[in-house]
């Protein structure tokens, strides 16, 4: 059952629920840490529309900064900006920032230690029709790789303006994705989040840490943490009960949430829009193997590049929606059983 | 800072490359050819022309230098420590473990340094945003931006070319070290960048080409950027690198090595013999 305590919306699965891509999320967090903070200036590449960075633009237009389609100087600039004592948000499709930018990242901003934040739009297979190129699944391991930086990937649009305030609030360095595409936002105003602590959106309220009911631990990010709840109320029709874990920071990871949760149920599936290798399963098993050995399925592009189509054709054709969640929450219960 | 006379700035210079040679030879690796050739640049710099405090390298009004061809940076450590910011008998951990004098340099390790450089043409975008920043701020100070000429093969650094010049950061000097070598050899053979000139003048630059080893020429090329308001200034710094070493003179070999310690010995000698008396171009 839904966690009370992550204070979801009431419409989370009614047909009315609504959709707004979690760029748009992007676009209003810029336009109230702008209110807050006189440090705040965003800087774009020419895709100041579709980042939804207009917002900020249209507001603060003289701390909004055009570069041009130049992703390396857009985080050199800001580089120099951070420096300097500002607080620079740049927005451009993840696929070239980070995608192409990466080296400039790592030296200027993330061995600098100054507080870029860097928002990648347009991330995922959702990106649907623009095909292969501009559907960014590697961009969460580019940056995880990276020592100094936060990486976090936002559930809905609520989540995603929450996260953007939270980031203007750090000093430090940060890798926000964002996804094209409109979803559910099933989260309200009063949903906890903090970086780097994950929520229990499914599931008691309190993880015992002690093995038996729920059998599974799904670990999602992203738009896709709402195929995981679909799943576990699908799950749960049939006789299975669940934790869903929202991790939307990838790093620092919430390693005690998870290991918490690996306890409880003694298997996990992780789901994410992004190559499984890097990404949220990466990073979920490499804690677990640490500190808590436990059978995984993974839920994500399964080594391979994207092609055009429509958002769900392409989600549904390489096993990103709530159908294969709950194949992989079956095959994981079998391993966990063969071991068992 | 006391005031100078262009002889004892080149005095300055000619014991600042002493101890490059010096640090060199105690790191076993490292560039020769680009630090000994931009001395008399850096001791312009340092003790001519910004306005900075080594006792407090993180006075809020100093003049920001960004050095984007970080693989030099055995002559920014040198001169800062001439200047003051460190003792000069730290210049020998250049490259040990535990080292503020990383082998390219690193904002969070050395106070002064300003930023981390290395990974080539990155510094001219930080230098503008720097700019960008600071004159929406009403800030006074300037900032200057030391480029080699190989690095001008990046595009990152284009990037910026367009970007200062679209918004006319007059608070942006740009000193480029054109010493005509690279690591593969000769600038015009791996990459032509002639009519270099033009190239910044199609982008809305003020151009000045300099002696790089005349002092005074430097020191005159600052000043008349300074009066300029309409857009950013670059210095066309014409140099010899391995300048003062006979036998590193304008070899792209002595791009990237130090000096063995007997052929430190020899390189020693003969800039204590030079007292400082390189010859210019225009001598």
């Amino acid at each position: 059952m839904i966690n009370k305590e992550a204070k979801l919306s009431k419409k989370i699965f009614q047909k009315d629920i609504e959709m707004i891509p979690t760029r748009q999320g992007y676009g209003e967090g810029l336009v109230a840490v702008g209110e807050k903070d006189e440090r705040v200036v965003v800087l774009c590449a020419d895709v100041t529309e579709s980042t939804r960075s207009i917002l900020f633009k249209e507001r603060f237009p003289e701390r909004f900064i055009e570069v041009g389609v130049a992703e390396q100087a857009l985080a050199t600039i800001a580089a120099g900006m951070a420096n300097y004592g500002k607080i620079p948000f740049i927005s451009s499709y993840a696929a070239f920032s980070p995608g192409r930018n990466w080296e400039q990242i790592r030296t200027t901003i993330a061995l600098n230690d100054v507080p870029v934040k860097i928002a990648g739009a347009h991330a995922g297979i959702s990106v649907g029709p623009d095909g292969a190129t501009h559907q960014m699944l590697e961009d969460m391991a580019l940056m995880r790789a990276m020592p100094n930086m936060t990486v976090i990937a936002p559930c809905d649009s609520l989540e995603a303006k929450k996260a953007t305030v939270a980031a203007a609030k750090t000093e430090h360095p940060v890798y926000i994705r964002f996804a094209r595409e409109k979803s559910p936002v099933f989260t309200t105003e009063d949903t906890p989040f903090k970086i780097g602590r994950a929520e229990v959106l499914w599931g008691p309220s309190t993880i015992s840490g002690r093995h038996g009911d729920p059998l599974v631990a799904i670990v999602a990010c992203g738009p896709l943490v709402y195929e995981a709840l679909l799943a576990a109320k699908e799950l749960e029709k049939k006789g299975i009960d669940v934790l869903v874990l929202n991790s939307h920071t990838l790093k620092p990871l919430d390693e005690q949430a998870i290991i918490r949760a690996a306890k409880t149920t003694g298997a996990v599936v992780t789901v994410e829009e992004h190559q499984i290798t890097g990404g949220l399963g990466g990073a979920v098993a490499e804690t677990l193997a640490r500190n808590y050995p436990t059978p995984m399925e993974f839920v994500g592009m399964p080594d391979h590049f994207g092609e055009s189509g429509a958002p769900d054709e392409l989600l549904e054709k390489y096993g990103m929606k709530s159908k294969s969640i709950v194949e992989a929450v079956k095959r994981v219960i079998v391993k966990k059983e063969k071991n068992g | 800072m006391p005031k100078y006379t262009i002889e004892k700035l080149q005095k300055k210079a000619n014991d600042i490359r002493k101890d490059i040679i010096k640090m060199l030879v105690a790191a076993g690796s490292g560039h020769s050819a680009g630090p000994l050739g931009t001395a008399d640049i850096f001791t312009a710099l340092y003790f001519a022309i910004m306005n900075h405090d080594p006792k407090n390298p993180f006075w809020e009004d100093r003049d920001r230098l960004i050095l984007s061809n970080g693989h030099i940076c055995p002559v920014r450590y040198a001169t800062m420590a001439h200047a003051g910011y460190f003792p000069i008998s730290e210049l020998k951990t250049l490259r040990h473990l535990g080292t503020r004098l990383q082998g390219h340099p690193e904002r969070l390790r050395l106070p002064g340094v300003e930023t981390t450089s290395g990974p080539l043409g990155s510094g001219l975008a930080q230098a503008s945003g720097y700019a960008y920043a600071a004159r929406m701020d009403g800030k006074r100070f300037r900032v200057f931006c030391i480029c080699s000429d190989g690095e001008h093969d990046e595009g990152n650094h284009w990037e910026a070319v367009f970007f200062a010049g679209k918004y006319n950061l007059s608070n942006l000097t740009v000193i480029v070290d054109r010493n005509n070598i690279q690591i593969d050899g000769h600038t015009e053979d791996v990459m032509p960048l002639e009519p270099l000139v033009d190239k910044y003048r199609a982008f809305n630059w003020t151009v000045i080409e300099v002696d790089g080893h005349n002092i005074e020429q430097i020191i005159d090329a600052v000043e008349q950027a300074r009066a300029v308001y309409e857009n950013p200034t670059v210095i066309i710094a014409h140099t010899i690198p391995g300048k003062g070493v006979s036998f590193m003179e304008n070899l792209p070999e002595w791009h990237g090595k130090p000096p063995t310690a007997e052929e430190a010995k020899i390189a020693l000698r003969e800039l204590r013999t030079l007292g400082g008396k390189i010859k210019s171009e225009n001598d």
